[in-house]
């Protein structure tokens, strides 16, 4: 296949040409970098919260009145809550991985240090709270009974007993073990010992990088205000009955108070990253419409190109060309307009990825994207250029003779 | 003349439907695309209270960590004071008007046998703010007013309602001077609310731009008697001496503060009051960063806290550039369209239509497809709003396309179609008569 008559014809129709070459450098620019935002939105959301999020839910009561006694009725909704059917374990707890809202401290390995060694989500709840959140201990022990104590303003000091996340273990101790070291929660008071460590738990708020994978659990149940949480695991397959069951039976155990906020994990997880999810579909309708514009686009071109040419058609046919030679010649014709574009995109996407970089701090995209991108479009320029050189293939050589 | 052009540039676009439609769906949907991600970008990031957005300020005071700012990354100062310097400036009331507020949880105990509906205990989102808080962000009053500032003084068991709280206890019936209980505490009603829905809640920002306002309004003095805990947020660099007083006491910072100052002269006046306060309090051990304060208005203010979210802010750029590939797109069907004409203008021109005329008449014809864009692209628009309700909840109310919205996607509209007319139409206008008509 000759190059030349076909550069030769597209310099005629520069315009044209200028204006193609830049829809499809910018049509890949675009879908580049969106498809690179969406599958590190995909990465965000994948990672795992640490503990069973299909069978779990979680549930609040806050009492009312001065008369409304919290010790007594956090016990009698355990007792209640513990004893239900299919419930496997239910535990006080202050906050749950994902919910975006909770008590967050610095942690310092040395009394003296002036700043923390790490900032981490505190997870209050007694001896039921980590097998009640189903997530896995690694090495050391749970609390137990007789370690467990309350926290309220009135509380002074921490207790001398902790779990934390592997994540934060690495992080203040690298390359150690961290069980049996210690650490203080304030450097004010007495440190605190490391008993267990969990494979995985994250902290509420899954958009702060810092702190996401750092959690420390305290033997101790917050008994200040009215307000208590509970985590309940259920048996699997029966989250739903069970939250119903318990929401209805707290309600009814204690009449001064509001039983809320009955939630199964699954929603608190698509809660957190809503915002994620929504910007994923917005940009893959954007994609998706991009390329079905560019598409149009080309075929647009493309069928005036050939309307426009339908003479010089009959020509090359009654010269002796195959209906094969026009079909290759369009297609040929196509492809050298997208690779000018291309070129011209791949500069414009790489330019897009520093812009991000610069101005919110993601991460450089992965040097396959844009060969990706390229071949696609490519494909997609052939497929669509096809209908109208196919048109053009089937002009009979008697249009030579005609005059349009 | 110009109905004949319309008339000549409909004929045109009926010629060939198919490149037609290409235009006005591929107009459509850039236009959509950049309405929708403006509307919402609009919403985030406008003035909520344009009229006095300038005299509304927030006191910010650097109370934290010695060793460690408040916020390294940035280097923002805090966005809340501690209640020692909240009630510090409220006494020495050297604004306008000053407020210092928090948001409280109330759990509603409705006395059903008032007369009202039938309602069950509830729980209730409440702030607690000064008699200022009402002449300063103006909601408006449906029945009665606000409380007054002796009422302040003396931690007046007092409330107002907003609307919908009147509704669900009193049916909307006028309220005031009945009672109401919340988490066992009696309280009287001076004032209910009219509908009140700034677009974003600029006043606390702490907890979320879009939640809506509280549902009741107490005394501040009153809660802080009551030891109404916040439930916003409470950030402490150490952790508090134990107990009510001991947290009260503490540099936790958990008040939102805001001040009213009149004119120019007063805001310096007031910032240097501040800083005169800083370092008064330096001297008693507290304060011991460096002097930084700052009086930011409402709509730096919204910058400040980032309102606008980054994903935001990136789907407007891209709906730009989505807008741009459309335009090319439709540049380079229009230059199609107008170049098989050839013959026809230069015909037109032979005939003697002046390159004005033939201007004229090919940009009307742009323009139409142009109009025709804009409306399709108008209903795609509000398509495209009703997608961001279902996936973000937090927008549900608040993304009404409004009237200024769609004269600006018809004008847009119009205006790109134009623009995208323009080089094609320069192009046919160019043709000279004799080679045309010599080539038929």
């Amino acid at each position: 296949m000759e190059l030349r008559p076909i550069l030769s014809a597209l310099m005629r129709s520069r315009v044209a040409l200028v204006l193609l070459g830049l829809q499809i450098a910018l049509t890949l620019a675009i879908v580049c970098n969106s498809l690179f935002i969406i599958s590190e939105r995909a990465a965000l959301m994948a990672r795992p919260s640490g503990m069973n999020e299909a069978d779990t839910v979680i549930l609040a009561s806050i009492g009312f009145g001065a008369d409304f006694d919290m010790k007594r009725a956090m016990a009698d909704d355990l007792a209640m809550l513990r004893a239900l059917p299919g419930v496997v374990e239910a535990a006080p707890i202050n906050s749950v991985p994902m919910s975006n809202g909770g008590w967050s401290s610095g942690l310092s390995l040395t009394r003296e240090q002036k700043t923390s060694s790490a900032y981490s989500a505190m997870y209050f709840s007694d001896d039921h709270g980590l097998d009640a959140l189903g997530a896995r201990l690694i090495a050391g022990r749970l609390f137990r009974p007789d370690e467990l104590g309350e926290r309220s303003r009135k509380t002074e000091g921490w207790p001398p007993v902790i779990i934390i996340t592997r994540a934060l273990g690495d992080k203040l101790w690298p390359g150690q073990d961290a069980i049996g070291k210690t650490v203080w929660l304030d450097t004010d008071s007495a440190p605190s010992t490391v008993i267990g460590i969990v494979d995985r738990l994250q902290a509420p708020w899954v958009h702060n990088d810092e702190v996401v994978e750092f959690a420390t659990l305290l033997p101790e149940v917050i008994n200040e205000g009215a307000f208590t949480r509970y985590v309940v695991r259920s048996a699997p397959g029966q989250r739903d009955a069970v939250l119903k069951a318990a929401e209805a039976k707290l309600a009814a155990l204690n009449s001064s108070r509001i039983v809320r906020e009955g939630k199964t994990v699954e929603k608190i997880r698509a809660d957190a990253y809503s915002g994620d999810r929504a910007m994923m579909i917005i940009l893959g309708v954007v994609i998706v419409s991009l390329l079905i514009i560019t598409a149009l686009g080309i075929v647009g071109m493309a069928s005036f190109w050939v309307t426009q040419r339908t003479r010089q058609i009959g020509t090359r046919r009654a010269l002796g060309a195959t209906r094969g030679a026009i079909l290759r010649y369009f297609l040929v014709e196509n492809f050298v307009i997208t690779s000018i574009g291309l070129l011209l995109g791949a500069g414009l996407a790489y330019g897009f990825n520093v812009w991000l970089i610069q101005n919110y701090q993601t991460a450089a995209m992965p040097w396959y994207y844009v060969p990706t991108g390229c071949l696609s479009l490519w494909l997609l320029g052939q497929l669509a250029v096809l209908g109208p050189a196919r048109r053009a293939s089937r002009v009979p050589p008697a249009m030579a003779t005609r005059s349009i | 003349m110009f109905g004949y052009y319309l008339s000549l540039g409909l004929r045109s676009l009926r010629r060939n439907p198919v490149l037609t439609a290409l235009m006005v769906f591929g107009i459509a949907l850039g236009i959509a695309a950049s309405m929708t991600s403006l509307t919402v970008f609009r919403l985030m990031g406008s003035d909520p209270i344009p009229w006095k957005s300038d005299r509304l300020h927030v006191v910010q005071l650097d109370n934290w960590d010695v060793n460690q700012a408040y916020d390294e990354e940035n280097g923002r100062l805090p966005d809340q004071l501690s209640y020692l310097d909240a009630t510090a400036l409220i006494a020495a009331g050297r604004a306008d008007r000053q407020v210092a507020m928090y948001k409280v949880v109330l759990p509603v105990q409705p006395a059903n046998d008032a007369g009202g509906p039938e309602v069950k205990p509830y729980l209730m989102l409440g702030r607690a703010t000064y008699s200022d808080f009402f002449p300063m962000f103006e909601p408006p009053f449906r029945y009665g007013g606000p409380w007054s500032r002796e009422q302040d003084d003396a931690k007046a068991r007092v409330t107002v309602l907003t609307q919908t709280t009147n509704e669900k206890l009193f049916g909307g019936a006028d309220s005031t001077g009945k009672t109401v209980r919340f988490d066992g505490v009696d309280y009287t009603v001076v004032g209910v609310l009219d509908r009140w829905q700034p677009r974003i809640k600029y006043f606390d920002l702490t907890v979320g731009a879009l939640t809506e306002p509280e549902e009741a309004f107490i005394p501040f003095t009153t809660a802080i008697d009551l030891r109404a805990q916040s439930s916003g947020n409470n950030s402490c660099f150490k952790t508090p001496a134990p107990g009510w007083d001991g947290f009260l006491a503490s540099d936790c910072i958990w008040i939102q503060f805001w001040v009213q100052l009149d004119t120019p002269a007063r805001e310096a006046e007031y910032k240097n009051f501040l800083d005169a306060y800083v370092m008064e309090q330096k001297k008693l051990g507290r304060f011991e960063r460096p002097l930084a304060t700052l009086l930011p208005d409402v709509n730096e203010w919204i910058a400040l806290q980032e309102v606008v979210s980054r994903d935001v802010e990136i789907q407007v750029g891209l709906a730009f550039a989505f807008l741009a590939v459309c335009l090319v797109n439709t540049v380079g069907l229009l230059l199609a369209k107008f170049m098989r004409k050839r013959g026809e203008i230069g015909l037109r021109r032979a005939l003697g239509a002046s390159r004005g005329q033939l201007f004229t008449q090919h940009l009307i014809e742009a323009g139409v497809v142009g109009i025709s864009g804009g409306i399709v692209g108008l209903a795609l628009t509000g398509l495209g709003l009703m997608g961001v309700r279902a996936l973000y909840s937090e927008f549900q109310a608040i993304t009404e396309l409004d009237w200024t919205m769609v004269a600006v996607t018809l004008l847009l509209s119009v205006l790109s179609a134009t623009l995208a007319g323009l080089f094609p139409t320069w192009h046919a206008c160019r043709v000279q008569p004799a080679s045309q008509l010599k080539t038929q």
